[in-house]
């Protein structure tokens, strides 16, 4: 009887360790099942490379290059801004702060990690929106600028606690070989830690980008929705992440903007997958 | 320049960095403890909204998120922390096991609005349960698998070995071995990831937008195919798609959001630190 039972268990835990691999596969089925349908009446050439995204006027043209050159901007902007501050305060914590100092810097980072982007959103719509516009003499606030700022600052707890955790994993014996030979503390850094901690840095690099570009909330409340190709980074923009958001609610069920909405679902599906798949094997090519 | 000078330097601007990482938050909770406070009493608790949502306060927003955070823990815990046990006392490191880790990675990589077309995709559409707590729920739930899993895989392999081989050197099962002497060691990691699952999903608007979240619904659901308010979609609603909205209620949202989600990462971090400290092996 036991026996019965430990098997039937042991099957349960079974169908619980392989449920993600089917959540992951079941996401990807239904976001193409939804999707494709586009594709009958739009070739993907079209979609992907049409500059004008007029998804209810008549006929509705599904061009998403201004939504992709929307989020490119939004996430280059961020990745500017945040790949050297990020980096710059993951060394200082891992090799720079003391113990006690450290805790406290961890546990800030921590903080910011668990506010809701929604929160962000808001408060960059209060204080950093009529910051911008006021500053930079432009019509509106809500620009790719914006956007690239609060993003950056959303992107830095998976960066600073990821490189932090690459940096702290170079073997101690590195930086004492390194003393031993008279190097500095900041040598050491640059020349020791930073080279030995590389693929981690990168991974940590991709996977704050990752977030940046599937960001949703603040990004749509702070860069001003305008579905058009950016000139600028003092132009309003779109992201994808923002165009589902913004039109799902509106989009008939079975028509062909819905469809487009859960192509554009395929599209970041991709990016994610690519930038996760990536940094994995960035992390593992350490050891 | 003198390797000294150089250091000196250095040290600065990575401290700079730090600075401007650091600074924004404290100015962040500032400013929405500054403004929110004032916006905060009873009434705002729990009240219905009125006036549009410019009066009143947010009672069926903190129910709803309530609901939607018990559901989607209800059935995220006991999957997550099968598949954690799964992961660490029943398989060996292979290609399957690689496979389920990817998979797990790329579950937390995935944006939260691509949760929120498969949730309407799958639960709403297909599953006919329409804009609904359950659908909610459940998209919440998947999507803080990840968290849950990695911290009870974390709390497992904090535990000895040596446990383990001295219970089935009694000759205790496998599955008997877990559940007495495994997962009592690891109750209080397990129960510190589920604290940090359910802030991560009490914050989270992006999924809720087509599978629950109601614009205004002044009263409480009555099932779970009922749509609800959330406080996180709530503020979105009213920073954005409603024009003059007295500040003090939108603060005072934010503030209530604010307060939920970092008390309960807070709560999170302190348990997990008292833990730490009294571990006994």
């Amino acid at each position: 009887m036991s026996k019965i039972k430990e098997f039937i268990i042991e099957k349960i835990i079974f169908l619980c360790g392989i449920i993600t691999i089917v959540f992951i596969i079941l996401i990807f089925l239904f976001l193409l099942k939804e999707g494709l349908s586009l594709f009958k009446s739009v070739r993907i050439f079209e979609f992907i490379f049409g500059k004008n995204w007029y998804p209810i006027s008549e006929p509705p043209q599904f061009g998403i290059l201004p939504l992709i050159l929307g989020s490119l901007l939004v996430t280059l902007g961020a990745g500017i801004i945040s790949i050297p501050v990020g980096i710059g305060c993951a060394i200082f914590i891992a090799e720079v702060a003391p113990r006690w100092l450290k805790d406290i810097l961890k546990a800030f980072i921590e903080l910011l990690a668990a506010i809701p982007s929604v929160v962000l959103g808001f408060i960059g719509m209060v204080t950093l929106v009529p910051f911008v516009k006021n500053f930079f003499g432009l019509p509106t606030g809500l620009t790719a600028f914006t956007g690239s700022i609060m993003l950056a600052f959303m992107a830095m707890p998976t960066m600073v606690s990821i490189a932090e955790d690459a940096l702290y994993a170079v073997p101690y014996t590195y930086k004492e070989a390194a003393y031993a030979l008279g190097a500095s503390r900041w040598q050491t850094i640059y020349r020791v830690i930073i080279p030995g901690a590389f693929s981690g840095i990168l991974a940590a690099i991709m996977l704050g980008i990752g977030r940046v570009v599937g960001e949703t909330m603040a990004v749509m409340m702070l860069t001003g929705n305008s579905a058009r190709i950016p000139q600028s980074f003092f132009d309003p923009v779109r992201t994808l992440t923002a165009t589902i958001a913004n039109e799902m609610g509106e989009a008939v069920v079975g028509s062909q903007h819905y469809f487009a909405l859960f192509s554009i679902g395929i599209v970041l599906f991709i990016i994610s997958f690519f930038v996760n798949i990536t940094a994995d094997i960035f992390m593992h090519h350490k050891k | 320049m003198k390797p000294h000078t150089k250091q000196r330097i250095a040290f600065s601007f990575l401290f700079l960095c730090t600075l401007l990482v650091i600074l924004p938050v404290g100015l962040i909770l500032i400013i929405i403890i500054k403004n929110g406070l004032p916006a905060l009493s009873w009434q705002f608790l729990t009240d219905i909204p009125r006036a549009g949502m410019r009066e009143g306060g947010i009672f069926p927003a903190i129910i709803g998120t309530f609901y939607l955070v018990l559901g989607a823990i209800i059935f995220a815990l006991p999957i997550g922390v099968m598949c954690a046990i799964y992961l660490n006392e029943y398989t060996k490191e292979n290609i399957f096991s690689r496979l389920i880790r990817l998979a797990i990675i790329n579950l937390a990589g995935i944006p939260s609005v691509v949760y929120g077309l498969f949730g309407m995709a799958l639960f709403v559409m297909f599953f006919k349960f329409g804009t609904s707590i359950l659908s909610g729920a459940l998209t919440l739930g998947i999507m803080i698998l990840p968290v849950i899993i990695t911290s009870t895989q974390e709390a497992l392999r904090s535990v000895p070995k040596e446990f383990r081989e001295v219970s089935f050197s009694l000759g205790i099962s496998k599955w008997q071995t877990i559940k007495r002497v495994v997962l009592p060691c690891a109750f209080p990691g397990i129960i510190t990831g589920a604290i940090l699952g359910i802030g991560r999903a009490a914050g989270e608007t992006a999924p809720l937008l087509f599978t629950v979240a109601a614009f205004y619904l002044p009263r409480l659901p009555r099932s779970i195919f009922d749509q609800v308010m959330a406080i996180p979609y709530h503020l979105y609603v009213i920073s954005t798609q409603i024009p003059n909205i007295p500040e003090k209620i939108r603060y005072g949202t934010a503030l209530v959001l604010v307060i939920l989600v970092l008390g309960i990462n807070l709560f999170a971090i302190i348990l997990r630190i008292k833990l730490r400290r009294k571990q006994r092996w």
